[in-house]
């Protein structure tokens, strides 16, 4: 008897059949949600967004998002020039030095746990620790929030890429008498500096969509504010929330909040593009 | 500016030499040598000698600890926890387990090459540089002819002297392991350990880098791990065998090859186990 | 002059003094590199420190006057200076439980249908694109729940969504905001199956489903559950894609798709606003979800611990 024709294996085939359907109409339902989000996005953004939406500040009538835009890339830039420094320098303690010890694994697990904690509680941290000593919602503030969000981005990153570094390479640079401080910042971060880089492209692309964080920090601003983190700093994410929220009975700010949403994804989907050609820089 | 310790040293090593001319000098020597990794004992009372300007051999099979003594010869194993020695290892007969002895500085004095390639993630010019710019500091064109001399030496420089920027590691097998050999020699090592240097490479490059050993030779004294009997029998002068961790018998090649005094090494040398 | 023993004293005879002392000079570096490094972890472990503290002392007042009341209270009224928790803790729970109920089947679905059945030339880009979606701004999710979402479920179900915003709604919402996550995580996972435990299954006859049923799941269990709870920790923790669709009725309802609020929800929309009590208050719901998310992420990392953990 043909095996094909066995009830038995005509049961498996059916079952196969089935799941394999579901899987399939899986994707096509989850792609068809995260399609359907970025077909509004699009459609939505792009008549809200024109030149003058780049130069112009924000306004309760018409204006443009210049100085959200500003203040969003200055934050974002600070807070990831501060949390390069913690993050590659913790993380490299990690990878080079902690060895098996307890400490290492304590700080490893606290780490994992800060890389996804909510971020709103982030938020309230800098709240009670920066801004009510300070008296006044700051940029720095603002700054301050998202290096607490980005260092565990980095420090994860920095950590893995040295790891992959062969400890023959830190044995061959140790055999020519090159001290152990040597051996890091010359052979093994050449050899990580791809990937290291494409972890803080990544944490840079996150926290700067990041809005809850900037609630009680930063706030936000209708003027322009180029560099005085002092003060109350304008960002794109903390503008679109407002326009939808409070703003949202003024039809132009709404519409302005999907052409600012836009901006901010389509930034944030090239950073991430950027990210993954550092990384396969990477030989 | 500074004053060059190598260079000083081998002069004054070369002056005792000359002395005791006829008789080759003894560059280590290693004095009844115990190693654990935890509890495990892998170096079991060696005792030998290793003359200067000769090649030596260590041969034996997977495990015998052959690899785990030359680590020791440039304290390699310090770079990791859990590792004990006991016992003496002298160079040029000061003891390098001594306290106080500067680990960078003696492995500056006894380089190393691995099994495996270990180009860095540099172009192949600041990888023969960087051992170099560790202890010296050289104008441009110094370090220039240095590193040229150093490739020749090894002889990679015809292959490589028209893309010394480009990155080490997009050399061949052969040409990295020459690449290392040339980092190796640029910093004027007085001893040069290479940790069966041939294993990962094919039989052109290994014949490039025997002949390469048997020139250098006239100006190092080289020790060699290597799995290949054939290996030791061409290019040593000396052939030490070891076997669970001891030293069984350590003699002059053609000796060790032809009348062993031992019957482990005969066994071994004419392949009757393992 | 007295000198640590990292420096070089006599060993192997003679140094010049420029050599001795440019290697005292690398050792002293070696030495403070090391100790600023650990200086900088060290940091991350002050900081949690510092998150915990700063959380307990400024919510110590609404602990004091509430107790145990505040989880059993079942409304949050300003104006009367009632604060419970209930409300708040039953719309994260609920929220974040509907959405993984949605999230996984669909994310597990997808990452099935990704490392077993997909044509090769649609492989990498689904999954590329994949990974990007898992970048885009929570807030945009949220704009779009309230913005097509809530609308289209008011206006084709409007006896189970009357006002199309509600706990459901968001529930709905986190779980389209964390599919693209969970597949990634769990696509990755299934990837670590070497090929030749999938080959041998095959080669006994087994169709792709006994394939992934029999052998894929059960090696990489533990990834698979440490993806899910890594992704149920952002939907507890999320506060844009919630906000705005969630309804944010501050009276505790116990129905699956009313109006409702979330922990984070409610001290978005009332910390900028608040003072004395309420304030202590809303910094105390912020412990509460921090101690919850806490955790949750370190049962997933527990679960993790084994397995690749490239994603945040």
């Amino acid at each position: 008897m043909d095996i094909n024709q066995t009830p038995l294996y005509r049961r498996r085939k059916r079952l196969n059949q089935l799941v394999m359907v579901l899987c399939q109409l899986a994707t096509v339902i989850g792609f068809i949600f995260l399609f359907a989000i970025l077909f509004t996005l699009v459609t939505k953004g792009i008549g809200a967004i024109s030149p003058s939406t780049f130069v112009e500040r924000t306004r309760m009538n018409g204006g443009g998002l210049g100085n959200a835009i500003w203040g969003t890339f200055l934050m974002t830039c600070a807070a990831t020039v501060i949390g390069t420094v913690i993050g590659v320098a913790a993380g490299t303690w990690l990878a080079e030095y902690s060895g098996k010890g307890l400490m290492a694994k304590v700080i490893r697990f606290i780490n994992d746990i800060l890389l996804s904690a909510p971020s709103i509680i982030i938020g309230l941290f800098i709240y009670a620790v920066v801004v009510v000593p300070m008296g006044n919602f700051s940029g720095w503030a603002g700054v301050l929030a998202l290096t607490v969000i980005i260092v565990p981005v980095v420090i994860r990153s920095t950590e893995d890429m040295l790891r992959l570094i062969p400890n023959s390479l830190r044995e061959a640079a140790a055999a020519l008498g090159a001290h152990r401080w040597w051996i890091i910042v010359r052979v093994c971060y050449s050899g990580a500096r791809a990937g290291i880089m494409t972890g803080i492209l990544l944490g840079f692309a996150r926290i700067s969509g990041e809005t809850a964080p900037l609630l009680f920090t930063s706030l936000n601003s209708n003027q322009w504010n180029f560099f005085d983190l002092g003060s109350e700093m304008a960002n794109l994410p903390m503008t679109i929330y407002q326009n939808m929220t409070i703003n949202a009975f003024i039809p132009d700010l709404v519409a302005l909040a999907w052409g600012g949403a836009l901006i901010l994804t389509a930034a944030i989907l090239i950073l991430n593009i950027a990210a993954r050609y550092f990384s396969r820089q990477r030989s | 500016m500074t004053a060059d310790i190598h260079l000083d040293q081998k002069r004054n090593a070369g002056a005792a030499e000359a002395a005791a001319a006829p008789q080759i000098a003894t560059k280590l020597r290693v004095n009844d040598l115990n190693l654990f990794y935890g509890k495990f004992q892998a170096i079991k009372n060696v005792t030998m000698e290793i003359p200067e300007r000769q090649v030596t051999a260590f041969i034996g099979p997977s495990g015998c600890g052959k690899s785990t003594l030359i680590r020791c010869f440039n304290r390699i194993h310090d770079l990791y926890e859990g590792i004990r020695t006991e016992g003496q290892i002298l160079l040029d007969e000061h003891d390098i387990y001594e306290a106080g002895v500067d680990l960078n500085l003696l492995r500056s004095r006894v380089g190393m090459v691995f099994q495996k390639p270990t180009p860095f993630p540099m172009s192949v010019f600041d990888n023969v540089a960087f051992g170099i710019r560790l202890y010296e500091k050289l104008s441009a064109r110094d370090l220039e002819e240095r590193v040229e001399w150093a490739l020749r030496k090894a002889a990679l420089w015809n292959e490589v002297k028209d893309k010394l920027k480009q990155s080490g590691q997009a050399l061949s097998g052969g040409q990295q392991q020459r690449l290392c050999i040339a980092r190796t020699i640029a910093v004027k090592p007085e001893v040069i350990l290479l940790d069966e240097p041939t294993s990962a490479l094919d039989p052109i490059s290994t014949g490039y880098i025997e002949d390469l050993i048997n020139e250098l030779k006239k100006d190092y004294t080289i020790v060699i791990v290597t799995h290949n009997m054939q290996q030791a029998a061409r290019i040593s002068d000396i052939t030490a065998f070891m076997y669970l961790g001891s030293l069984i018998e350590c003699d002059d090649t053609t000796k060790i090859f032809t009348q062993p005094r031992e019957s482990q090494t005969e066994d071994y040398i004419t392949g009757r186990y393992g | 002059m007295a000198t640590t023993n990292a420096t070089p004293t006599s060993g192997l005879g003679r140094l010049s003094d420029a050599t001795r002392r440019r290697l005292q000079r690398k050792a002293r570096i070696d030495v403070w590199f090391e100790r600023t490094l650990f200086a900088f972890a060290f940091a991350v472990l002050l900081l949690l420190g510092a998150i915990i503290a700063s959380l307990m002392l400024s919510s110590w007042p609404a602990i004091q006057r509430f107790g145990l009341d505040f989880f059993t209270e079942n409304r949050w009224a300003a104006n009367v200076e009632v604060f419970g928790a209930l409300p708040a803790i039953y719309g994260t729970l609920l929220t974040s439980f509907i959405a993984i109920v949605i999230a996984v089947p669909v994310s597990f679905g997808i990452a099935i249908f990704l490392t077993e059945q997909c044509p090769g030339f649609l492989r990498q880009p689904l999954s590329t694109l994949i990974e990007l979606l898992a970048g885009i701004p929570s807030i945009i999710y949220g704009m779009w729940g309230m913005e097509v979402l809530a609308p289209l479920l008011r206006t084709w179900f409007p006896s189970v969504f009357p006002a199309g915003t509600g706990l459901a709604t968001a529930g709905i919402i986190l779980a389209v905001m964390i599919i693209p996550f969970i597949t990634a995580v769990s696509r990755d996972v299934i990837n670590t199956v070497p090929a030749v435990m999938r080959e041998s299954a095959y080669g006994l006859g087994c169709t792709t489903w006994e394939v992934t049923r029999r052998v894929i799941l059960p090696s990489v269990k533990g990834g698979l559950v440490g993806g899910v709870v890594l992704g149920l920790g952002r939907a507890l923790g999320e506060t844009m894609a919630v906000t705005f669709v969630i309804g944010n009725n501050l009276f505790l309802n116990t129905t699956l798709t009313g109006q409702g609020t979330s922990i984070a929800a409610l001290i978005a929309n009332q910390f900028s606003e608040s003072d004395g009590t309420q304030r202590s208050a809303l910094l105390a719901l912020g412990l509460i979800l921090f101690l919850i998310t806490f955790a949750v992420l370190a049962f997933a990392r527990y679960l993790l611990r084994n397995s690749t953990g490239r994603h945040a």
